[in-house]
């Protein structure tokens, strides 16, 4: 496993075209930031809970990827409780701090939210192989080959800058300059790193434009990247759960329309 | 498409913008459909500069100017995309995809080639290079010399008219110079492409040019003919002895080599017992070995080499000798007069007491720069020992421009250098602060003979004068010069071991 190329295991979800899977985060978190209730964020959210599980994501992985939800969403939702727009029953007073039963619903809709949008985000995205998300924004989406692609190869540059890192570290400590106190290190060898990533970058783009890269001719697509029947029904599924929390929140009467 | 393409040079020329020089000037050259081309010249003599403007990736008015004019097929290069392949020197830099087969295949789909001819395409293009892996094995996992056949494969696969290869094997050890070497002549005779190679090693592709372009640094061509012609080495001055004299690789001319003083043994001052050497990896906490069982001990006035296979092991081995790595397992220990007083773990001391202990150069010049200038460069060591700015930047950093031809440089940013000058300069920055050891990872790669010639006989008089040298290295001449012992590793499958 690294950072950025997840390891993907073959499973239902691994399988389907990654467009799909951008656009149902997508739907999902629009339709999730509509409204700030808790009760369409925790129906979303059990809703999830049942179907995470299928994406055949290791747990490892899962609770490494999204462990600075799991601190967010707490954290979010404590400080609204504390700080957030008050209404309702005054149910406690520490000086300028008040904990009412508004603050406490919007706490909670905030931290279950956060959640709510997140989780499917990220075990979407850990199940999706970059070169598969790029071939389907340029076949599916039509986007410009160009973008797509200089921005899948700058992303496999992040994994090299991983690597020049800690080769940058270890060059300090060899020149001489790797005793200084640690901000003023990581300053320079931050420094480092952007001149060594533009050298990078520019390289790769040689290579690149040497073959064949950018010019004018019309380009192909080695891989097919087909938006098929399942990948239709994947995102029926997926738009089940907005809708299906929309509907819950205005049956409970807790639906607040961000913008009415 | 079984036909080369016709290369046309007119008083052609190139200046870099940061630089006052230019790079190439006054260029007159036909090269006919077919021909395969050895260009030569010196460390900086403007080859790449002439390679990289035939594959059309110069870049526009701000990189450069460009003067005269320069044809593919009577075309600018850079409206001929596709009719030229390159392969780059740094295999790092080459690979664009995740995978080995989508790698191949970027090239073909940038061409417009159909789905169903670049799937064709790729597995033949990965045979011919001898790269038999799967289409879906990760290109992070690769070695150097991997890499570089891969990047060859992706070029392969274009069906170029014009191949251009820029030092495509100065990465590589010796079996795997030989399969690049035998996949472009294999590509060359299925194609009829036009081959321009830059190589300072000549003889590497000598049985496969018919014709011998050797650039002048001071502008325009220094010889151009047959390998046979150019290359001659009867009398000493025929056109092979003044090209050897001008610093090109000839066969028939080895460079000089030093004169070794016959010494006594030296002093004790690093042993290694059951070494394992490996990397830490990504989110992983204990070090994977990726060589194991090494015993060493080197003294004072020593010159070791440290030989093997790409991927087994040699620089991750050379960086924990010089105290940068934690061992992965056995024991590593700073023998009394190399300590001098610290603890016996190099990993353990401080960064400025590494400088006049271990002076390790890397594999790859850039990680290493620090300053904005050459001269700058030379004294971040020096200072950081705390030696007084007047101090520094007289003497030691003047005989160190001079002795390693960097003198002309001196206020040039070391990332603007060429890839030879790049790695003298990073050997100097160790040499400034004189360590007890100095370790160099491929210290010769991309040099020419004469600067070769310069920095061995550097390295042998610090040698004679106690310095105790280990060397990372392919280059067979190189070992057989200035190494006492070998220490060949094959990775984990067999035991280092050392051979006299």
């Amino acid at each position: 496993m690294s950072l950025i190329v997840p390891d993907i295991r073959p499973s239902a979800v691994a399988r389907i075209n990654p467009v799909a899977k951008m656009l149902a985060a997508i739907l999902l978190a629009i339709a999730l930031l509509l409204s700030i209730d808790w009760v369409s964020a925790a129906v979303a959210l059990g809703l999830e809970a049942l179907l995470l599980p299928l994406a055949g994501l290791p747990a490892r992985q899962f609770w490494l990827r999204t462990a600075t939800l799991w601190v967010a969403a707490p954290l979010a939702a404590f400080t609204t409780v504390l700080y957030g727009e008050d209404s309702g029953a005054l149910l406690a007073r520490f000086g300028p701090i008040t904990i009412t039963d508004g603050s406490l619903d919007l706490g909670l809709a905030i931290g279950l939210r956060i959640l709510a949008i997140g989780l499917p985000g990220i075990v979407l995205f850990a199940t999706t192989d970059p070169t598969d998300l790029a071939d389907g924004l340029g076949q599916v989406l039509r986007l410009p080959a160009r973008f797509v692609l200089g921005g899948l190869a700058g992303l496999r540059l992040v994994g090299l800058f991983i690597e020049d890192w800690r080769f940058l570290a270890l060059a300090r400590r060899a020149r001489g300059v790797g005793d200084s106190n640690p901000i003023a290190r990581i300053a320079h060898q931050g420094f480092s790193l952007l001149v060594l990533s533009v050298r990078r970058g520019s390289k790769l783009a040689t290579a690149m434009e040497a073959k064949g890269f950018g010019s004018d001719r019309e380009r192909t697509w080695a891989r097919a990247s087909v938006f098929g029947a399942r990948d239709w029904r994947f995102l029926a599924l997926t738009v089940a759960i907005p809708a299906a929390a929309i509907v819950a929140a205005v049956l409970a009467g807790t639906w607040k329309f961000v913008l009415s | 498409m079984a036909a080369g393409a016709r290369i046309t040079a007119r008083g052609w020329g190139w200046r870099h913008a940061s630089r006052r020089a230019p790079a190439v000037h006054g260029l007159d050259l036909t090269i006919e459909p077919g021909e395969r081309v050895l260009l030569l010249g010196r460390s900086g003599a403007g080859k790449s500069t002439l390679i990289q403007a035939l594959a059309g990736v110069l870049g526009g008015d701000e990189e450069g100017d460009a003067t005269g004019e320069l044809l593919i097929d009577g075309h600018a290069p850079q409206s001929a995309r596709g009719d030229a392949g390159l392969v780059l020197q740094d295999p790092d830099s080459q690979v664009v995809l995740a995978r080995v087969g989508d790698d191949v295949a970027f090239a073909c789909e940038n061409l417009g080639v159909p789905r169903d001819e670049i799937w064709r395409r790729v597995p033949a293009a990965l045979a011919e290079v001898g790269l038999d892996l799967p289409l879906d094995h990760p290109t992070s996992q690769l070695s150097g010399g991997q890499k570089q056949r891969l990047a060859l494969a992706g070029v392969v696969a274009m069906r170029p008219r014009l191949l251009l290869l820029d030092e495509p094997t100065a990465n590589l050890d010796p079996a795997g110079i030989v399969e690049v070497r035998d996949a472009v002549a294999g590509t060359l005779h299925a194609s009829g492409a036009t081959l321009v190679v830059i190589e300072h090693r000549v003889s590497v592709w000598l049985d496969i040019v018919d014709r011998v372009i050797v650039l002048d640094p001071a502008g325009g061509l220094l010889a151009d003919g047959t390998p046979q012609q150019v290359l001659q080495h009867s009398g000493a001055n025929s056109a092979g002895a003044q090209l050897a004299a001008a610093g090109v690789w000839v066969p028939g001319f080895p460079p000089a080599r030093p004169v070794r003083r016959h010494r006594a043994a030296g002093v004790p001052l690093l042993a290694a017992s059951d070494l394992a050497v490996g990397r830490t990896e990504f989110a992983r906490r204990r070090p994977t070995a990726v060589s194991s069982g090494i015993d060493l001990e080197l003294a004072s006035g020593e010159s070791l080499a440290i030989v093997g296979e790409n991927g087994a092991g040699k620089s991750t081995l050379a960086l924990t000798l010089a105290g940068l790595l934690a061992p992965a397992g056995g024991s590593l220990e700073a023998l009394p007069a190399l300590a001098r007083g610290l603890g016996s773990q190099p990993f353990r001391w401080r960064s400025r007491q590494l400088l006049t202990r271990t002076g390790m150069v890397f594999q790859d010049p850039e990680h290493q720069f620090l300053a904005s200038t050459v001269r700058a460069e030379l004294e971040v060591g020096p200072r950081a020992l705390g030696d007084s700015p007047d101090r520094v930047g007289t003497e030691r950093v003047d005989e160190l421009l001079e002795r390693l031809h960097l003198a002309h440089l001196a206020n040039a940013n070391p990332f603007t250098l060429s890839g030879g000058e790049k790695r003298r300069l990073s050997v100097a920055t160790a040499l400034a602060t004189r360590p007890q050891v100095l370790l160099l990872d491929e210290p010769t790669f991309g040099q020419d003979a004469l600067t070769w010639q310069e920095l061995v006989a550097l390295l042998a008089e610090l040698v004679d004068d106690g310095t105790a040298l280990v060397s990372v290295t392919h280059d067979r001449d190189y070992v057989e010069t200035i190494a006492d012992r070998s220490l060949l590793l094959n990775g984990l499958s067999s035991e280092g071991r050392v051979t006299v």
